[in-house]
């Protein structure tokens, strides 16, 4: 049970400022206090002064309580929304460099075109491919295709988006109320 | 019109009401420097620049108000890291000002280059890098907003030398306005009514207070919630000063060297009412056992303190003073007496615990006991002189044995436990308040690490008294190793020691000496009436050990209360 609840994974959505060295104070937070971060990813959101970050995280919930707390605590951070037990989709984009000599051209294609995955690069020896997919998917195809030797691989770890027609920020709002009434009163801002 | 940064710089810490700021200037910061000597801001000129963070931080703790350094890049920030890490565990509000090398040279491994930024990120509230001087008011108003609200702490802010000889129109902000930085003031009103339920029901309360009460400047409603619900008040290290010593629901500092009878009063409670406090593990010792039984309400202006070492029931984010308000509003109205029995009992079984076993120590006719000094200085001073310590047995000391009366008056290093800290912070208070009495009760130990200071105190005549407990030991080290590692003292004799009164001569200052217990309150009354900085070498019995104690990983019940006597030792291994 216990054992359960430690690795339990968490998706944690970050809305930051877009200054230099935000990433920095993130990533210093997470050694800093131990906590443990298997995927961050970033990037711009449509307003340009801020990024938004997907970072995956592994905890019991007393360690993600104070993940999503010492975040929050950081000036530069704007929102925090923990996607897990919601309704949310992720996806991650892999590139892999396989073997293709001619014997096997035609399976690895094959494979490919199961995972709806794209030949993005082509020489007489191999082919880059292209995946998108959850986690269980791209685990997929990079167990299938081991067999005929990948030189190279690039994975972008997980990007994550709520279902539903609700923004981040509305959502956030909702929950505070939510929160507020139960547990932790004043938990944001 | 078009000014310097430098003069921005110092226009902006005008805006701000700073008169006074604790630097040593270098190569970065010669600008600002320039500007300030027709500046009527007064910058006391430290000796080294980790004293400059401790002043500025002394200063606040005195004063309220945010202190302020200035120092140059490279080892002159370098140095001020131990000061910064210091405030950002105690929650001090300071701004320290960095100078940084000619921004085209920042990375380059330019002559003292050292990026502060990034190594004080993890010590710091908020950390800036000025790379444009259209950014450098901006960024002066915000440093000081973040440091002074919330959660109060440090704020280190870098100024690359080409930024402060550029000009641009000076226009200083009235308002701050961070979209990802509003602190939680008021504190939820069910969570407080219910807070106020759980007390009326309570048998066994004890309000527990740290820090947060003085920062927050929350110490008269406290009391008013003290004296409403008849609930004892025990302080930490940090809240002492929040309450005061001597009334009688006082219980003093709980945790590892908290009287035996506090720690007891909080294992038996049935209701915790933490405001302002984090539960330290200084505090908590072995986490299972502190306070089994009771119900935990905490009040924090700071959620991520809130169930971090303990499972919080009733958690009130907010402002302590805002909080204790509306919960005194509350039990003020509340019809239901039923508790005062309860509460009669309660306070009686204290009385009994008080009396069985108190802070207390074996007098000595020959040899001065450290306790004795420092309970003279609280008699002599009433509690109401400024009292800075050093880190280890003359600060448990001084916790233990003076009766603080008012906050703001006990400057201590207390999450960090830097050595040091206690002269120079001295002097921080002592320039915020020339008149007052300012007293660094400190160890030989802790002293010497910011001796040079004495040039300071003398150059500008800052009054600080400085009293050695002179153990001529590393002595809370030498503690553990009499109590837990069999009498083997490795590294802890200081026995090659400067001369205290020669010393303080030599820089200019007053120096005095006390070898014998009856020497104490004399040459105390002598300092005490010297108008100007003075050294009292204390030699004090460099056995004695700090009574009671927690044993590292031991509930806090489970206290020493005086070292194992040396016969049942000695039996023990005839057997």
């Amino acid at each position: 049970m216990a054992n359960e609840a430690e690795n339990q994974n968490h998706t944690i959505a970050v809305l930051v400022e877009n200054k230099f060295g935000v990433l920095a104070r993130i990533a210093g937070l997470f050694s800093g206090r131990g906590f443990n971060i298997d995927s961050l990813s970033v990037g711009e959101t449509l307003d340009p002064t801020i990024s938004r970050m997907t970072i995956v995280t592994k905890g019991d919930a007393a360690i993600i309580e104070q993940v999503i707390k010492q975040l929050h605590k950081l000036i530069d951070v704007i929102k925090v929304i923990d996607l897990t037990g919601e309704d949310y989709v992720d996806r991650e984009l892999v590139l892999l460099k396989v073997n293709a000599e001619p014997a096997v051209r035609a399976e690895v294609l094959r494979i490919a075109d199961i995972f709806r995955a794209k030949v993005v690069d082509v020489t007489p020896t191999t082919y880059t491919l292209e995946a998108t997919g959850d986690q269980k998917k791209i685990e997929a195809i990079i167990e299938l295709l081991k067999p005929y030797g990948i030189q190279e691989l690039v994975r972008t770890g997980k990007v994550a988006i709520a279902r539903g027609s609700k923004a981040i920020r509305k959502r956030d709002e909702e929950k505070i109320r939510g929160v507020r009434e139960q547990k932790v009163v004043g938990f944001y801002d | 019109m078009k000014l310097t940064g430098a003069k921005i710089f110092v226009e902006s810490l005008l805006r701000e009401g700073v008169n006074v700021i604790f630097g040593l200037p270098g190569g970065a910061v010669l600008s600002i420097y320039d500007t300030l000597y027709d500046s009527s801001i007064k910058h006391i000129l430290v000796r080294h620049e980790q004293a400059a963070a401790h002043a500025a931080d002394g200063y606040a703790r005195a004063t309220g108000k945010v202190g302020v350094s200035l120092v140059t890049s490279g080892p002159g920030a370098t140095n001020t890291v131990t000061g910064v890490a210091s405030a950002y565990m105690d929650s001090i509000p300071i701004v320290v000002f960095t100078g940084q090398v000619p921004t085209p040279l920042i990375g380059n491994d330019a002559f003292q280059e050292a990026d502060i930024v990034g190594m004080t990120r993890p010590c710091t509230k908020h950390s800036y890098l000025v790379k444009d001087i259209r950014d450098l008011a901006r960024t002066i108003k915000e440093a000081f907003h973040i440091a002074s609200t919330g959660r109060p702490g440090p704020v280190l802010v870098d100024l690359p030398k080409d930024v402060i000889l550029s000009e641009t129109v000076f226009h200083y902000p009235d308002k701050v306005s961070l979209r990802s930085y509003n602190p939680t003031y008021e504190g939820h009103t069910g969570q407080i009514n219910k807070a106020a339920k759980a007390i009326l029901k309570a048998k066994r309360p004890i309000i527990y207070v740290g820090g947060g009460v003085i920062r927050s400047g929350a110490s008269a409603e406290l009391l008013e919630l003290a004296e409403l619900t008849k609930i004892p008040v025990t302080t930490t290290l940090m809240g002492l000063g929040a309450f005061p010593g001597q009334h009688p629901l006082s219980l003093g500092m709980l945790g590892m060297h908290g009287a035996w009878y506090t720690n007891t009063a909080v294992t038996h409670s049935d209701l915790i009412i933490a405001v302002g406090a984090r539960f330290d593990d200084r505090v908590t010792g072995k986490i299972d056992e502190f306070a089994p039984e009771a119900l935990i309400i905490h009040i924090d202006i700071d959620p991520s303190a809130i169930s971090k070492n303990v499972q919080v029931d009733i958690p009130i984010v907010g402002d302590a003073k805002n909080v204790l308000i509306k919960l005194n509003q509350e039990l003020a109205e509340a019809t239901d007496q039923t508790w005062k029995e309860a509460r009669e009992h309660w306070l009686r079984q204290i009385k009994v615990w008080k009396e069985k076993h108190p802070l207390r120590y074996d007098w000595d006719n020959n040899v001065i006991k450290p306790q004795y000094v420092v309970e003279e200085i609280s008699r002599l001073t009433n509690g109401e002189a400024i009292i800075a310590t050093g880190v280890g047995q003359n600060q448990m000391w001084t916790a233990q044995f003076y009766h603080f009366k008012r906050p703001g008056t006990f400057l201590t290093s207390g999450g960090l436990g830097a050595m040091g800290y206690g002269f120079p912070a001295a002097m921080g208070a002592q320039a915020a308040f020339p008149d007052k009495l300012v007293i660094d009760i400190d160890g030989d130990g802790s002293f010497q690490m910011m001796v040079q200071e004495l040039a300071t105190v003398v150059e500008y005549n800052l009054p600080v008294k400085v009293a050695i407990l002179n153990n001529q030991h590393l002595g809370m080290v030498r503690q553990w190793q009499e109590l837990f590692f069999k009498e083997r003292y490795s590294q802890v004799n200081l026995s090659v020691s400067p001369d205290y009164v020669k010393l303080a001569e030599a820089y200019g200052a007053v120096g005095l000496r006390a070898t014998r217990p009856e020497e104490v309150t004399p040459v105390l009354m002598e300092a005490f009436s010297t108008p100007r900085p003075v050294v009292i070498d204390f030699q004090v019995d460099p056995m004695e050990c700090v009574f009671p104690m927690v044993p590292a990983g031991a509930g806090i019940k489970d206290m020493l209360l005086e070292k194992p006597k040396k016969e049942e030792k000695k039996l023990k291994a005839v057997k």
